[in-house]
């Protein structure tokens, strides 16, 4: 009954979603069916497509999974942006330093880039917990922080020699690149860390004492610290795994998708990752196969800009669009559910015996 | 000086009209946390049907039509349905965003005759004061008329008590016979439609013309000012203008550290918002207390009642 | 003038609030609703104000049927109610907040407002600055603003819910003068009240509620007793409680000076022994939660000490490290966590869990626990699916086997008799483990029955503390009220 209800709901939301997508192309005299068909064949069409579509799925799970924990412990990590661009930028120092084999840069850059991430989401968390600084503003104040960093870096200290311009650093030594599939963009290290991070995630959300006691700070934290359970510290955690996640992400964006650091490193996955986390509901199993879905969307949208001239936000659109009516219907549902149940319960109180 | 504070005048404008929709709504309890996609959206909106009408005022009713209509959508949502107003949001954020650009893409680098200058006759004489004020134009004037009508109506009139009454303590609000959430729906849309106007201040006006998110960041900083400016109009506008000589000061100064040139322009964002963790000491508190009656003015807890949902029984 | 009730029915959920309630309140009456926690006063009168909208039944004034769709309605009909936390708002100027909801133009014009106001404040004796925010006030001066509020607004009835909750002794005195004064005006007044001789001093007739039931209406004066019988239903259950060896002291208090958000407790001394049950009594925010609270270390007393098994535990962890557990009243706002299972909250409550939960061995313990605990619900059954008892009973469930000390908030309130009973045995059976047990309650039978000794409160101090065996309802009702002569 109650999955049923879910499904007719999602279903609803597909379809609403698709409604308003080809309604938009239809406005802007462009062939609605072709432009869906150029999506699926711009995404999974070819090797080189769907190595490309695996390169963007990386980075996004990574921070929908990092966003599921903050999620789960209450906080709305909108900064989430921010850490990414840490990541990148701590990924992007040691590649740019550290001399070695591919194997230890991989982990080095890796290791450099979590931390990088969690540093930056931990200062969201203690401007929250310390500060009384809501995590929403005090994320988007850091998010602009760590974008002006950048933009600093690439045209300052970092600049190429001779040229200081936005577009970007020096690409890093080629031992400091992901290694990448012959003849495709797709860097196997990067899909795996992903899966691996999804994993550890799910289990730990799932199977472990620290996961449950996190999701019952996130669900009342009052009840969580009368259980005994120090809910500073574990909101703390729950941003520095966010974080160091997102971090991660920075870094396959810096070392195995652009080779150097540019303003634009963070390619919106943190944002397009809290939509993601939103439409997964909170459940860790969702997010590859709705970040897969969103990172056809996305790269599948190119094509739309390059075979039919229109512009590839409306990927960003459609995602959009299905986000919001999910959370619609689900909110019309809880409210016909509670209606129900304010009207069974409205009723007279049947009576055996007159008075 | 005077030229400098004129440009400081016109160049925030846009961001007043939107930090006061979002103060009104805010003050009713309702958060909308769309304002960077809806304030582009609206931008775009406007800027296409004035170029497609050659009406620029008809462009200026649209974008405001969009705002309020982005916000009946988080109001529908929050009020209605329950869902929570961040998760929508930042949800419609999103979409209006991504919308503007797919929408906008033909109006991307087309010309249009802005707002014209509108002097007003003799007072733009005053010495000082008129090229400051009186050699703006009707966005700057309706900017600066704004402020006072929103602080007059806030603070001085019937509805408006009732405004900051649904906003403070919705129960309270409700014993006195006032329709907390129907109020909490209009004041949302008036609040949108401000935004909606904002954003054709950017596009018609102030930063003239569309091209790919033209109004990026705008929209989060607007949030900003609106917590720095203590849900008051006046402090929120002077939290507008503050940004507004920040900006132009780092456009100053960028001939001097040309290797920060890139950066400087930025730095106004992060700077207003990390002002936030020092407005909420309490020395705004203590200042309170010295000088009464700037009390109403110095408050800066929000609307008690912001973001909750309220239901009678 | 007069206001009838008739047949008043309003369900929240399970709980019938309000069962067929009928009352009649004449002009120039001072009309006393008393009853217990949770018997429904505040129910109907938020019924009667247009605050909630009765299921079924009629509201009558002057022969007239009323039709109260909201506030406002009732408001017209000029009935005003004083909520127990008045309604004032807080960062607004008392004007402001006396302004606000007042018919008028588009404009205030606050110098009429506050010419008017000055002069109903005058004419009450009420010292009430208009330009001071609401929240400097004390909550008499709310009241105080709230009732010339309601009257400015044409209030020919006035309904105080349990005004005297957190107000000064003088300023009960002027309040009740007030009353007086308003009621020889004509108005009608109802006083609720879960206080027995606030409303014998002050109501000129009675109505008594219990269990969302009227149980009788007298004219005053009327013998105590018989209102205590009223509001409270005979004792009839006579639990024998099997008496246990008393120990050492557990808990030590002395000279603890307690401070939270409803009341200043001073140099509070108690000691709890190994086995025994101390029950504190008293009006709601009188003292009784902040001893529990501190006693638990969630609150950090401001001078004095707090001893368990003699150590003196600083943080809330330490105190649950030395074996102390608190159960607080809101069982869904500070115990459980909504939306998790009971498989999930057994697993969070017991400590030796190891990192990696087994998740079929938990369920299977859950399942064993609820079978244990008689909790009527599944091990995936979350936790606001379950009703108050079952609630209560996976509470009481989730206690470590062994404690020290356990303190809690009206463990029953809410439940039916048999799950009292229920959640009672489990409680008494620990004692003979040499745990103590200290718990607040407004049911005065369960305080009588299961308690060794009473600690009653009256407004942060501790006026007497009684031998259970000995001590009756009535005295208790009075010593609650304030009234030390009683006995």
């Amino acid at each position: 009954m109650n999955f049923a209800r879910r499904f007719a709901s999602s279903l609803v939301a597909i379809v609403a979603a698709l409604a308003v997508a080809i309604g938009l192309m239809l406005l802007v005299d462009a062939p609605p069916f072709e432009a869906l068909k150029l999506l699926v064949e711009g995404s999974v069409g070819s090797d080189v497509k769907i190595a490309d579509t695996f390169m963007a799925w990386a980075p996004l799970v990574l921070t929908s999974t990092g966003l599921i924990v903050t999620f789960a412990a209450g906080l709305w990590n909108i900064g989430v942006e921010g850490q990414v661009m840490a990541g990148a930028i701590a990924a992007s120092w040691v590649a740019r330093t550290v001399d070695g084999p591919v194997w230890l840069l991989i982990v080095l850059t890796m290791l450099a880039g979590m931390i990088g991430g969690a540093l930056w989401a931990l200062l969201a968390g203690v401007l929250k917990v310390y500060g009384r600084v809501n995590e929403i503003f005090g994320g988007l104040g850091l998010t602009f922080v760590a974008q002006a960093l950048i933009t600093y870096l690439v045209i300052g200290p970092w600049k190429r020699p001779g040229v200081a311009s936005t577009s970007g650093t020096e690409p890093f030594p080629e031992h400091a690149w992901l290694p990448t599939l012959p003849g495709l963009r797709i860097s196997l290290v990067a899909v795996g860390v992903a899966l691996v991070a999804v994993i550890i995630i799910y289990f730990m959300l799932r199977g472990t004492r620290f996961g449950l006691r996190l999701k019952a700070v996130g669900k009342n934290s009052r009840s969580a610290y009368l259980l005994g359970i120090p809910t500073t510290r574990y909101m703390l955690a729950a941003f520095a795994i966010g974080g160091a996640l997102a971090g991660l992400a920075g870094t396959i964006q810096a070392t195995g998708f652009l080779h150097r650091l540019v303003p634009a490193v963070s390619g919106g996955y943190g944002y397009l990752g809290i939509l993601v986390a939103l439409l997964a509901n909170s459940s860790t199993i969702w997010v590859p196969p709705v970040s897969f879905f969103f990172a056809m969307i996305s790269v599948g949208s190119t094509q739309l800009q390059l075979r039919l001239n229109l512009d590839s936000s409306l990927g960003g659109v459609l995602q959009g669009v299905l986000v919001l009516f999910t959370l619609l219907a689900q909110g019309w549902q809880s409210r016909r559910i509670a209606r129900e149940a304010a009207e069974a319960s409205a009723a007279p109180p049947v009576k055996l015996v007159e008075s | 000086m005077e030229a400098a504070l004129a440009t400081i005048l016109a160049a925030a404008a846009p961001l007043v009209f939107a930090v006061i929709g979002e103060t009104i709504t805010e003050k009713a309890g309702v958060i909308n946390l769309s304002l960077d996609g809806s304030i582009m959206l609206s931008a775009m909106a406007g800027f296409a049907t004035a170029f497609v009408t050659g009406n620029l005022w008809l462009g200026f009713i649209v974008a405001a039509l969009v705002g309020m209509a982005v916000a009946l959508l988080i109001a529908f949502a929050s009020i209605s349905l329950k869902l929570n107003q961040v998760a929508v949001g930042f949800v419609l954020f999103a979409l209006t965003r991504d919308l503007s650009s797919f929408l906008g893409n033909p109006y991307v680098h087309q010309r249009l005759a802005g707002v014209p200058h509108l002097p007003i006759p003799i007072l733009e004489n005053i010495p000082f004061l008129g090229p400051i004020f009186f050699q703006q134009d009707l966005v700057v004037y309706g900017s600066l008329v704004l402020i006072f009508v929103a602080y007059w109506f806030i603070f001085r009139t019937r509805p408006g008590l009732k405004l900051r009454a649904v906003g403070e303590r919705p129960e309270a609000a409700h014993a006195r016979g006032i329709p907390v959430n129907r109020l909490r729906y209009l004041y949302t849309a008036i609040g949108g439609a401000l935004v909606g106007l904002g954003g054709a201040a950017f596009s018609l006006d102030m930063k003239l013309g569309w091209s790919y998110q033209h109004t990026l960041n705008f929209g989060w900083i607007a949030l900003a000012i609106v917590i720095f400016g203590g849900w008051h109009p006046y402090r929120a506008a002077l939290g507008a203008y503050l940004f507004g000589a920040l900006q132009i000061i780092a456009l100053k100064l960028q001939p001097i550290f040309p290797g920060l040139s890139q950066v400087l322009p930025s730095m106004p964002f992060p700077i207003m918002i990390l002002t936030l963790v020092i407005i909420y000491t309490d020395w705004l508190k203590r200042l309170a207390d010295r000088f009464p009656s700037l009390r109403e003015f110095l408050a800066s807890e929000p609307p008690s009642g912001s973001g909750v949902p309220f239901e009678p029984e | 003038m007069s206001l009838e009730l008739r047949d008043i029915r309003k369900r929240f959920g399970p709980v019938q609030a309000n069962d067929g309630v009928s009352l009649t309140v004449e002009a120039g009456e001072l009309h006393g609703l008393l009853g217990e926690n949770g018997a429904g006063k505040s129910t109907l009168m938020k019924i009667l104000s247009g605050f909630y909208t009765a299921d079924s039944g009629e509201i009558v004034l002057d022969g007239r049927t009323l039709d109260i769709r909201g506030p406002g309605d009732a408001i017209e009909a000029g009935i005003g109610m004083l909520h127990q936390d008045p309604l004032v708002f807080l960062p607004f100027t008392a004007l402001d907040s006396f302004i606000a909801g007042s018919p008028g133009g588009f404009v205030i014009d606050r110098r009429q407002a506050r010419k008017e106001m000055m002069e109903l404040a005058e004419r009450f004796g009420f010292d009430l600055d208009p330009n001071a925010p609401a929240r400097e006030f004390t909550i008499g001066a709310r009241q105080q603003l709230e009732i010339i509020r309601l009257l400015w607004l044409g209030a020919r009835v006035l309904i105080l819910d349990e005004p005297t909750t957190g107000i000064s002794a003088t300023q009960r005195e002027r309040l009740f003068e007030t009353l007086k004064q308003l009621a020889s005006e004509g108005m009608s007044v109802i006083f609720v009240s879960h206080k027995l001789e606030e409303v014998e001093e002050l109501c000129s007739r009675v109505t008594v509620l219990r269990q969302g039931r009227v149980t009788g209406e007298r004219e005053l004066p009327c013998p105590a007793d018989e209102l205590v019988e009223l509001m409270f239903g005979k004792s009839v259950v006579i639990q024998t409680k099997e008496p246990v060896e008393l120990g050492k002291p557990v808990l030590e208090v002395q000279h603890a000076t307690l401070e939270d958000e409803l009341v200043t407790v001073r140099d509070l001394s108690l000691s709890v022994r190994e086995g025994e049950v101390v029950g504190l009594a008293g009006l709601e925010g009188s003292g009784q939660r902040a001893l529990l609270r501190a006693a638990a270390g969630l609150l950090k007393p401001r001078s004095g000490t707090i001893r368990i098994d003699g150590r003196t535990p600083r943080t809330y962890h330490e105190f649950l490290d030395v074996g102390v557990h608190y159960l607080p009243a809101g069982r869904l706002e500070e115990g459980l966590l909504q939306g998790m299972t009971i498989t999930e909250h057994f697993v969070l409550a017991d400590e030796s869990t190891p990192f990696f939960v087994d998740w079929d061995e938990a369920e299977q313990q859950a399942a064993e626990e609820i079978r244990a605990h008689f909790i009527k619900g599944r091990p995936d059954s979350n936790a606001e699916e379950l009703s108050g008892g079952n609630q209560q009973r996976l509470l009481l469930a989730m206690l470590p086997d062994h404690l020290r000390l356990l303190l809690m908030q009206h463990p029953t309130r809410g439940l039916d008799i048999e799950s009292a009973a229920w959640v009672w045995e489990q409680l008494l059976a620990r004692r003979h483990d040499g745990t103590a047990i200290m718990f607040a309650s407004s049911d005065l039978d369960e305080l009588l029955m299961y308690s060794d000794r009473i600690a009653v409160f009256f407004s942060g101090e501790v006026i007497d503390i009684l031998d259970a065996r000995t001590a009756t309802v009535e005295q208790l009702g009075y010593l609650i009220g304030g009234v030390r002569a009683a006995s």
